[in-house]
């Protein structure tokens, strides 16, 4: 066997490491120009009138994203009373029963359900609400993004408690604390932090869905608050404006495109500050 | 109320002179309370797995006009045309396979890169914070805006492109699908592949350094091929991403129904053509080929996380 | 003997088939501290944790015997009632993070829905800090984290915690083995203040801390109860050989 140099062997370890930056950092670029393209043509688009004024047909100038936004408030508040009570729930009984056989079921499913494409989530919701319903509403869209955001919550509120150590359950069982108020007054208190993290991230992940909303929610030019009629959401509308051939249009969907960026990041980065700061001592 | 009075199962214990109850079982949830706490967690655990199976029932039967009608070849048409009531799925798996697949061979490079990188040079400091937020910045930017993006950015350029390699010009396509899925799948990949690779024991990495073996040879000789499986698994589950990613597919791949002739050619994914054509479909059928089609890919996911899952799980355990 | 305000009669113990306990009768003298030494692994915990019946939460754990509190078997009570009438406190302070040291004072009322007027409530935390030996230390932050304290003062809090529960019987599980020994002396003081007001029972593998601070000691070992009697009695002149070997550092 021939023995390579040294000098070699170094010269190849800088050229290595040197590679895999190079790989890196090219990473960056489509980041970049995505970026760029968002807020160059965003910011333009972006102002109060556009935040507060509604949708208006081709042709007329101004038009804003006002039914979309609320649209996906509602949406994010209908999918949260869906799968924040449940997700919790399920996530204090993985925890509690950590070691049942069905407990490994229900984090097997989990899982699978977190692996789930989007778009089937959304013929499911066609399926189980659209159809028994007799029309599109945002109801529907609100509980596929529900059954989105479901396994998220179920992980963080699994994982979080995980971590609690077992001497605070005893402590408070010591003091004839029945076991269910421990659980819900000492261990869940404890977990808040950590919960409220993962369903903020959630909400991050969801709030820019669309596949599910196409054959759920539908879409509205009008301010609708009812959510047992179609709405308008933010992704919807990007998908709407961004598919037309019209340039105006075009112009509104990076608009709507610049506020959902923004919307998402500040989500995340509200995430990294509740973790910080809710952070549990023990 | 909630005493152990009786209910305690007497057993036999090989300390003479005693039995020992076992307690545990009767006394850990006392009182209504803890049993109607225990109850409530069981069936919130009970409702997920109904919720699962739930979805896969409910896709069995609402696609069963078209399995009824097609059977099994079905997969292997590879004529879809609604108009006429004839529906085969072979398009759009053959357009999901290629376009995924794609994908991966473009992102895998990037995205082994980033997990060495922050999973074994930089684990701390400038460098790896800014990659790191790049990385979590482009997880989260939504799939409809990398499609808007690919849409008016990417597919003019791809276009130019055709046009110097001489195929038809279409700018949309499979080709333009995959570079848009690459970005979109090296975060989730990289992040995966980062995990294990910071798994790796330190004492295996350090056996090899007291060897003199440099860092890059003892990244590629002892690292990756010890955290191949987990890096395998990472991107696999990547793939199933890829496989059932929508709308930034829908928006660039041109969506046509005809088997794609080239990585060029307009054509749907599995996950394009239900989001195309799901609120057009009037009649059952072709709305039960387009179920049908949602039931493979759900099938499809499932196995691709299941076995991705198994797979980062036992690299874990054994690390 | 005084009267015994805790009677355990045959006590076994056993995790699954692993039997940590055997057949232990002790009698514990009201308004004393007892000690209970013995080597590590020899069942200390595992006794005092089956007089708050807290052993029986471990998944597998088995009981046989008896133990009477005052008279009442405390395997015929309902056991939230027994744990609110004999206290613990842990090897390592564990005050609950999410709570004030206020809060955690009352935790025992507040955690079991016990409703307490403002004044009440402000009288038991006061009258349990000054009793634990560390409201002078805490009454300026009363409304702070009980994690931000020092250990020794988590510990105390601790005492006062259980002590707002006013127990028949604190029970203290090496209250000092995860404290410096300053904070350890602070805690053997309030040991001595405390047995006034309630009966101690108090698990240690310090010799040293056995003799300075309890009235009677038992003696532990491989799960059965070696010996028992007044400290004094106990540390000079043993009956049994084990305890004499033990005192005088042969094994454990
Ligand atoms: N949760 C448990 N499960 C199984 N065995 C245990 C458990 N806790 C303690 N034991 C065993 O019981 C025996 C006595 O433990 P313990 O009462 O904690 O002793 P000590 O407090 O005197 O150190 C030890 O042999 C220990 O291994
Ligand atoms: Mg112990």
């Amino acid at each position: 066997m021939k023995e390579k140099s040294l000098s070699g062997r170094i010269m190849s370890d800088k050229m290595f490491i040197t590679g895999i930056s190079i790989l890196s950092f090219l990473v960056l670029v489509p980041l970049i120009l995505i970026l760029i393209y968002i807020v160059r043509n965003g910011i333009s688009v972006v102002n109060w009138k556009f935040l507060v004024s509604l949708p208006r047909p081709v042709g007329e100038p101004g038009g804003g994203i006002s039914n979309a936004l609320v649209g996906t408030a509602i949406l994010i508040g209908l999918a949260c009373v869906v799968s924040v009570p449940l997700g919790i729930a399920s996530g204090i009984f993985l925890s509690e029963q950590r070691r049942s056989k069905f407990a490994y079921v229900v984090r097997l499913f989990t899982e699978v359900l977190q692996g789930i494409p989007s778009i089937v989530i959304g013929i499911i919701a066609y399926l189980w609400i659209v159809k028994q319903l007799g029309g599109f509403s945002a109801l529907s869209g609100g509980i596929a993004l529900g059954i989105m955001m479901l396994p998220v919550v179920i992980r963080s509120t699994e994982e979080t408690l995980k971590l609690i150590p077992h001497s605070l359950r005893e402590a408070s069982l010591a003091l004839g604390v029945p076991y269910y108020r421990t659980v819900l007054k000492v261990l869940l208190p404890a977990a808040l932090g950590g919960i409220t993290t993962g369903i903020i991230l959630s909400i991050a992940r969801i709030a820019g869905e669309t596949a599910p909303l196409l054959f759920t929610v539908f879409g509205s030019p009008f301010m609708e608050t009812n959510i047992f009629k179609p709405v308008n959401s933010l992704p919807l509308l990007i998908f709407n404006y961004a598919t037309s051939p019209y340039p105006e249009w075009h112009s509104l969907a990076w608009g709507a495109s610049f506020v959902l960026v923004v919307f998402v990041l500040g989500m995340n980065l509200l995430s990294k500050l509740v973790a910080s700061k809710w952070k549990v001592r023990y | 109320m909630g005493q152990a009075n009786g209910l305690s199962r007497h057993l036999a214990n090989a300390y003479p002179g005693g039995i020992l109850q076992f307690l545990n079982r009767n006394t850990r949830a006392i009182g209504l309370g803890d049993r109607v706490f225990t109850k409530a967690i069981l069936v919130c655990g009970i409702a997920i797995v109904v919720l699962l199976l739930g979805i896969f029932v409910t896709l069995m039967i609402e696609s069963l006009p078209a399995i009824r009608a097609f059977g099994i070849g079905f997969i292997g048409s590879k004529n879809w045309d609604p108009v006429a009531g004839a529906f085969g799925g072979l398009p759009f798996l053959v357009g999901t396979l290629i376009t995924s697949l794609l994908a991966l061979g473009l992102a895998v490079p990037f995205a082994v890169s980033i997990a060495i990188l922050l999973g074994e040079y930089w684990k701390r400091g400038p460098h790896a914070g800014l990659l790191r937020s790049a990385v979590d910045l482009l997880a989260g930017i939504p799939s409809v805006i990398y499609g808007f993006w690919g849409l008016m950015v990417l597919v003019p350029l791809v276009r130019t492109f055709e046009l110097k390699i001489h195929v038809a010009p279409y700018g949309v396509g499979i080709f333009t699908a995959s570079i848009v899925l690459a970005v979109m799948i090296i975060p989730y990949a990289a992040a995966l592949g980062r995990e294990v690779i910071e798994l790796v024991p330190a004492d295996l990495k350090e056996a090899a350094y007291s060897m003199g073996a440099t860092r890059s040879e003892v990244v590629r000789r002892v690292i990756l091929p010890h955290a191949s499986s987990g890096i395998l698994a990472g991107i696999l589950l990547a793939l199933g991403r890829a496989v059932g990613e929508t709308m930034a597919v829908t928006m660039v791949i041109g969506n046509s129904n005809f088997l794609p002739k080239s990585i060029f050619s307009p054509a749907n994914t599995m996950a394009s053509v239900i989001a195309n054509e799901f609120t057009e479909a009037t009649d059952e059928i072709h709305l039960a080929s387009l179920v049908e089609i949602g039931l493979l890919l759900f099938a499809v996911t499932i196995v691709i996380n299941i076995v991705g899952r198994y797979i980062i799980h036992r690299a874990s355990v054994e690390a | 003997m005084e009267s015994e305000i805790l009677k355990i009669v045959e006590l076994s113990a056993a995790f699954d088939e692993h039997t940590v306990l055997r057949g232990i009768n002790l009698g514990i003298p009201g308004e004393k501290v007892t000690a209970i030494m013995g080597p590590s692994g020899c069942g200390k915990t595992t006794l005092i944790r089956c007089i708050n019946r807290m052993h029986e939460l471990v998944p597998g754990a088995r009981v046989s015997g008896k133990v009477y509190l005052a008279g009442e078997d405390i395997y015929r009570l309902n056991p939230i009632i027994v744990r609110r009438r004999v206290g613990m406190v842990f090897q390592r302070p564990n005050p609950f993070p999410t709570m004030s040291i206020y809060d955690n004072v009352i935790a025992g009322y507040k955690l079991n829905g016990i409703k307490l007027k403002k004044s009440e409530a402000d009288r038991i935390v006061e009258e349990s800090l000054t009793k634990a030996a560390l409201w002078d230390e805490v009454k300026d932050s009363i409304y702070k984290r009980g994690t931000f304290l020092s250990g020794g003062q988590q510990q105390r809090l601790c005492v006062a915690r259980a002590l707002a529960m006013k127990p028949q019987i604190l029970l203290l599980d090496e209250p000092t083995s995860a404290l410096d020994p300053k904070a350890t002396a602070r805690i053997e003081e309030l040991i001595g203040e405390l047995k006034q007001d309630v009966t101690i029972i108090l698990v240690t593998h310090n010799i040293g801390q056995a003799a300075r601070v309890s009235d009677y000691t038992a003696f532990l070992y491989l799960g059965e109860l070696i010996e028992f009697g007044t400290t004094e009695k106990l540390f000079t002149v043993p009956e049994d050989k084990r305890t004499e070997e033990y005192l005088t550092g042969k094994f454990g």
